[in-house]
């Protein structure tokens, strides 16, 4: 991946068509020559991949001081003084000359191709191309489109061998599924036999096929881009934050594409990601409010907004109130939410994060890293989840970094991942030990304390407490002060309902409530006195009967918070539940009142991703029915409550976050409150903004949050009878966006208990029996795969894989959960 | 899964040694694979993706390039008459249709119980010696339709067995290196060092005197 920014050191004179131009020392000719305005045809060249030299296209006559010569642009780095002519009649005779040949077997069939309209290969052949062909001869022909994967489909006759596909499922992906089979007038791409391109990123050789050869699934014969409408987003499906652009036609969501943002994605997406739009123009989004049928508790009844919105403000007014879930939402969306309970319903009972992030103020206040710090970081400490499973673009930058040798990563983990491969270091921790086994690989190989360390910190084990993460960083801390963290917490904006203060310790812009309440009892007029809850103790206390509301803030809880059981008896515990929603999902279906909310690209707003980089999120569609966006829930359920948010579009909330959020003071230009107020369709955008946002001059800016790392905690002797659960998360699971997605829903694994065939020996099982599972909860009955990549006294589940998760085996209160295993 | 028998096994284990990749044992292994089974199996490729860290999509992807590579069954004896120039103007084409006659398959084709397959072959590079042919690449020259049907009888009744070993195998001699003298594969993660020879150079030449 040839990055321009960074190779920018020093430059050399070259002239192009007789205008000088400065290139950068390292730049390839096509790359220097874009840059200054002169395209080059190509079609194997891309700028993140390494040039192959493959299509001869982007042929140009160059003089390197010994005379002008055709010389593949792609392939020359720019040196000084080098004279380029691209336009010379060399240099258009041979550009002629390779689309007249590469058009010698391609079918011409752009009418019923989905490419056509947007094809580098039309687009060029019109610009370069030479008008006709002398081939008379026939076509070569193949079976037109064969799957090459459950989404992905290959027209090998349209193909132009250019190796872009095959060299990013190699060098991108790490995937080398797909090859060049044969040779010569032979030459295709092709899966080994029944073998599937079963990549988590085989999309993106959709996005990056300069031809109609390879179409996905979901888009094919759907849309021409002469129809598409088109608004620059980010991705909200993990937290990376990847640049996109969503594409829509006649108010319907039909496709995204990868927009290359250099610091986060380059371009790149994972399938879940870019195909996940299915779920937002699913038939079974929520469109009308919903009351719960009196006469029947399984029942939910269609309703207008009023009567919802006035039964959920019955629910929340002079009642103990737990508000679960928010990371769904926009950070105006969770400054609306964070501003509403605070000052209206009066709690600080509000928690984005379900029992299976990290402690927020730990996050708010570590000191933080970029994607590009990890990438070029001389070790990158990974103490978290797999990342291939849960941020796979993450993955995608660590494993291309490391391959490129720019970074080392040492990974500790209770099970291998995606990453395993690529890391220089990889040593097996025991459930619940995190903390004693980074303090021993830092003994083993104090080297790792040196340099510039990123560490990469999240939870790798759903099955065993946080603490065992919070008390490893407290080591990291101690024994490498100058380490910088990225946090891998998956949930689309998890990151900016931290910032905006849903979580029950921090109010927004990572401020304590002690610290910051002068500063916000000024902007909001009231901030509550009583700590709150987190999610944990909001269902404990639900369950106790402490809790009389639980409002689920688009969150699950059901198959989301890891302890199935505690779920339950919260849920039975409160009088009433209300949803803020898409979809009506477990736990919705158990709600009493249901609002539907507006969705992905149905609102404008900001994201904020891992890094806490704050970028846009484009509104291209109108939700469904009469759902409305999550500002406006809360908005509407302040008035009813007597309150008033003073929040009356996106943009307001945008100027407001800017003048009274301690984080957000400066907002980047183009993010400022004006663009969003021009942006934002969403609401009242009229300029009569005679209402003035709360200004707070004279308090002093209040500081980010302090974070004290607990001590380590004695181990729990393991119990040799039992395993040790380690529940993980895959990328295909049974969550709303996989499951309402038709592409991708039946990529989800069913869920199953791996270990290792030693261990399954020893019980005597084969892989696919049944066995009975006992933890301290509960015993469920599930299949066993064998995994000799697992240690032995461990055994790896799946949190919400379609069938049953392991949820229902854990204690949120337990350090560790230990289980059993039986025949049946 | 387990293609290699355990003698080619051990062999397969060794070959992955000798160089400072595994990948690079691929096309090695690809032919140690030919001559245990006469083609290449999809087992076989499978196995060899695993023991070169690869996958078999690149194994087939490599080895499909090369013709010598079969990934269809072939019989003991590939007969590749070649049709070139020097040859078919010395009675190439004669040649071919006598062979199809005698074999009852096309070029191209194996005979039925799987002794001989026929092919048209390229320039084999003995134009002096036309027309030629290659029995599982082992050259005949001036060959006529007589000469054929001779070759075809001889090997039928297993009389050149000592001559021409069964298709895939390359040599009857095997390339070995005694443990004494083997230095091992180089460490990839070498490879911005100075090639072994110019370091021994440098320590062969004495203290302080030059060239």
């Amino acid at each position: 991946m040839t990055d321009v920014n960074q190779s920018a050191s020093s430059t050399v004179a070259v002239t192009i068509n007789g205008v000088d131009i400065d290139a950068h020392q390292g730049e390839l000719l096509i790359a220097a020559a874009e840059r200054n305005g002169v395209y080059i045809p190509r079609f194997c060249y891309h700028p993140r991949m390494d040039p192959v030299g493959m299509c001869r296209q982007c042929l140009v006559e160059v003089d390197t001081g010994r005379g002008m010569a055709l010389q593949p642009s792609c392939m020359l780095t720019v040196s000084d003084g080098m004279q380029v002519d691209t336009e010379s009649e060399k240099t258009k005779r041979a550009q002629e000359g390779m689309l007249e040949l590469l058009l010698v077997n391609h079918p011409l069939d752009c009418p019923v191709c989905d490419k056509g309209g947007e094809c580098p290969l039309q687009d060029q052949t019109l610009a370069f191309g030479p008008g006709e062909s002398r081939m008379v001869e026939e076509k070569r022909h193949y079976e037109k489109p064969i799957p090459i994967s459950d989404i992905v489909f290959l027209d090998r006759e349209r193909c132009v061998l250019c190796d872009r596909c095959t060299r990013f499922a190699k060098d991108v992906a790490g995937d080398p599924l797909i090859s060049f089979m044969q040779r010569g007038n032979e030459t295709q791409v092709l899966t080994f036999p029944d073998d599937p391109f079963n990549s988590y990123f085989s999309g993106n050789t959709v996005q990056i096929c300069p031809v109609g050869a390879l179409t996905a699934k979901p888009y094919r014969f759907r849309a021409r881009p002469w129809d598409l409408e088109e608004v620059e987003s980010t991705c909200t499906t993990c937290s990376v934050g990847c640049g996109v652009a969503v594409q829509a036609s006649r108010n319907e969501l039909l496709r995204y594409q990868g927009v290359d943002v250099d610091e986060v994605n380059h371009g790149w997406l994972c399938d879940k990601g870019r195909f996940d739009f299915e779920s937002v123009s699913s038939a079974e989004r929520l469109r009308t409010p919903m009351l719960k049928n009196p006469d029947d508790a399984a029942e939910l009844v269609g309703t207008e907004w009023n009567s919802a919105l006035n039964a959920a403000a019955d629910a929340l007014r002079d009642r103990s109130v737990g508000i679960i879930g928010g990371a769904r939402l926009t950070n105006e969306d969770a400054y609306a939410w964070s501003k509403f309970a605070r000052t209206v319903v009066g709690t600080n009972n509000i928690d984005a994060q379900l029992a299976d992030g990290l402690d927020a103020t730990m996050i708010a206040s570590l000191p933080k890293a970029t994607i590009h710090d990890a990438c070029s970081a001389d070790t990158v400490l990974l103490i978290g989840p797999d990342l291939k499973e849960e941020l796979p673009v993450l993955f995608l930058r660590l494993r291309g970094a490391a391959e490129k040798r720019m970074t080392k990563i040492v990974e500790i983990t209770t099970a291998p991942t995606g990453l395993t491969r690529y890391a220089a270091e990889s040593h097996t921790s025991t459930p619940g030990a995190l903390a004693h086994d980074v303090s021993n690989v830092l003994d083993a190989d104090p080297s790792l304390t040196t340099g510039r360390v990123v560490v990469i910190v999240g939870r790798a084990n759903l099955a065993a407490s946080p603490s065992e993460v919070e008390e490893a960083v407290g080591v990291l801390q101690r024994r490498i002060p100058a380490a910088t963290y990225l946090p891998a917490l998956r949930r689309g904006n998890v990151m900016g309902a931290i910032d905006m203060g849903l979580t029950p310790d921090l109010l927004p812009g990572r401020v304590s409530l002690e610290v910051g309440r002068e500063w916000f009892e000024n902007a909001w007029g009231t901030v509550p006195d009583a700590a709150g809850l987190d999610t944990a103790g909001m269902l404990e206390a639900a369950s106790a009967g402490r809790i009389d509301t639980l409002v689920l803030l688009g969150a699950d809880p059901i198959v989301d918070v890891p302890d199935r059981d505690l779920v339950e008896r919260a849920l039975a515990g409160v009088s009433t539940i209300v949803a803020v929603d898409n979809f009506a999902t477990t736990s919705v279906r158990r709600a009493d009142i249901v609002l539907p909310a507006s969705g992905y690209a149905e609102k404008g707003g900001t994201t904020t991703n891992i890094e806490g980089r704050v970028s846009a999120l484009g509104q291209l569609v109108t939700p469904p029915g009469t759902a409305r966006a999550d500002w406006m829930i809360a908005a509407e359920l302040a008035y009813r409550l007597g309150g008033d948010l003073g929040l009356e579009s996106v943009g307001d909330i945008a100027a407001e976050i800017a003048t009274v959020v301690p984080s957000h003071l400066a907002p980047t230009p183009e993010l400022s409150p004006e663009t969003l107020l021009e942006e934002s369709d969403v609401g009242d955008t009229s300029d009569d903004d005679d209402e003035q946002v709360p200004v707070v001059p004279s308090i002093d800016v209040p500081a980010p949050a302090g974070w004290v790392a607990p001590a380590m905690s004695e181990m729990k002797p393991a119990d040799s009878y039992a395993l040790r659960l380690v529940a993980r998360r895959s990328l295909y699971d049974a969550a709303t966006a996989t499951a309402m997605s038709p592409s991708i829903a039946h990529l989800a694994e069913s869920a199953a208990i791996r270990i290792h065939s030693s261990e399954l020996a020893r019980l005597g099982l084969t892989a696919g029996d049944h066995v009975n599972v006992t933890s301290s909860k509960t015993t469920i009955a599930i299949p066993v795969a064998p995994d000799d990549s697992i240690s032995r006294g461990v055994v790896v589940m799946g949190v919400n894989q379609p069938g049953v998760g392991a949820g229902e085996l854990i204690d949120l209160r337990s350090a560790v959960t230990e289980i059993q295993l039986e025949t049946r | 899964m387990s293609f290699f028998n355990d003698e080619n096994r051990k062999l397969a284990d060794e070959i992955v040694a000798r160089y400072p990749r595994r990948r690079s044992a691929m096309i090695p292994l690809l032919h140690l694979a030919q001559e245990q089974a006469g083609w290449i199996t999809q087992d076989a490729m499978q196995e060899i993706a695993s023991l070169v860290d690869s996958t078999p999509a690149e194994v087939l992807g490599t080895g499909s390039f090369y013709e010598m590579f079969k990934f269809h069954e072939v019989g003991k004896y590939v007969i590749n008459i070649c049709g070139t120039m020097s040859c078919q103007l010395l009675g190439a084409d004669d040649l071919i249709h006598h062979a199809e006659e005698r074999l009852g398959v096309k070029a191209g084709g194996t005979t039925s119980d799987g002794m001989f397959t026929l092919e048209r072959a390229e320039c084999q590079a003995a134009c002096t010696e036309a027309p030629t042919l290659q029995i599982n690449y082992r050259y005949k020259y001036r060959v006529s339709t007589t000469d054929f049907d001779r070759l075809v009888d001889q090997l039928a009744a297993g009389a050149l067995v000592d001559e021409i070993p069964q298709h895939g195998v390359l040599a009857r001699v095997r390339q070995s290196i005694p443990t004494d003298r083997s230095v091992g594969a180089a460490d990839p993660a070498d490879e911005n060092e100075p090639p072994v020879w110019m370091i021994s150079g440098a320590q062969l030449r004495p203290e302080g005197g030059g060239a």
